[in-house]
């Protein structure tokens, strides 16, 4: 009997896998169309015939290799959309505080290494994560070790900030694993 | 209309340039590798993208003042959209890249509260 249910279970997640795949293929098909009919710029129907031949041989591609899956389409919705505005807010506070920090003749900066707490599931968070630290003047991450990162700043404010998590916790829900 | 977009066009552009400049002074200024990356920071997000932006209403200026529709200009501004992604992925990626290379080969950084957190 436990044999039927792995069985059955394995049949389950390969099922899962493959429709998993799929969505991977047709969003990776999506983008690809749209960056060839964006770079191109040529509508006629056979530059466009091109267009579509190039994408499906890129498809079958990495079907073949075994690659099409979310480090090559990062399936995340709308809600990049929700995280990106935030992200050029914080970015532009932060540029304007360290702008006028260099400008100013006395420099008040206090260096410090931190670690914070990285709480993303996949890698593609863990990414985001350290990537919009690092874009974030005055933070740059420079190591991960186990679910943490280790975190350079510039200030104490820009250190607090990290601290915070507030930026963990909306990568996270950008990821939308959880 | 043509001057409204020329007005914002060259605010930002004129901006982006100004950071650009301040996170060269940075660079110059600040005391060690790790915090000259910050200045290189304020150079790659704010300068480049406020350049950038300045360009894309630019762009939008030409497709807004054609007479008719013409697809040139908003596949300019697409493709400017696309630069600045890309710059937002790859830029930090390679200041990651250096900082991390430069504390694997022990270089220390210099901090001023070493109580904080002890570094390796």
């Amino acid at each position: 009997m436990n044999q039927t249910s792995s069985d059955h279970r394995m049949a389950q997640n390969a099922s899962d896998d493959r429709t998993g795949r799929a969505r991977y293929s047709l969003a990776l098909g999506v983008v690809l169309l749209g960056i060839w009919l964006l770079w191109s710029g040529h509508y006629t129907p056979l530059v466009i015939g091109f267009g579509v031949v190039s994408c499906a041989i890129v498809l079958i591609l990495t079907r073949r290799m075994n690659i099409a899956d979310e480090e090559c389409a990062p399936l995340l919705g709308l809600r990049p959309f929700v995280y990106l505005p935030w992200l050029i807010k914080e970015i532009t506070l932060a540029n304007i505080d360290i702008a006028k920090r260099v400008l100013t003749p006395e420099m008040p900066i206090n260096p410090q290494m931190i670690r914070v707490r990285a709480s993303q599931k996949g890698d593609l968070g863990r990414v985001i994560y350290a990537n919009s630290i690092t874009l974030t003047p005055g933070t740059v991450s420079v190591d991960m070790q186990d679910g943490e990162i280790v975190v350079h700043a510039l200030t104490s404010e820009a250190a607090d900030e990290d601290k915070s998590g507030d930026m963990d916790r909306r990568v996270t829900a950008l990821e939308g694993l959880s | 209309m043509g001057i409204l977009f020329d007005i914002l066009s060259w605010t930002c552009l004129v901006t982006g340039s100004f950071f650009a400049v301040v996170g060269g002074i940075g660079i110059v200024r600040l005391p060690d590798f790790y915090t000259r990356l910050h200045g290189g920071g304020i150079t790659d997000t704010l300068g480049a993208g406020l350049v950038l932006v300045g360009l894309m209403f630019q762009a939008a200026k030409g497709g807004v003042l054609s007479a008719g529709f013409e697809a040139g200009p908003w596949l300019v501004l697409g493709k400017l959209v696309m630069i600045l992604f890309f710059l937002l992925v790859t830029s930090p990626t390679s200041c990651h890249a250096l900082a991390s290379a430069a504390l694997t080969n022990g270089l220390q950084p210099e901090l001023s509260e070493k109580k904080d957190e002890p570094s390796r």
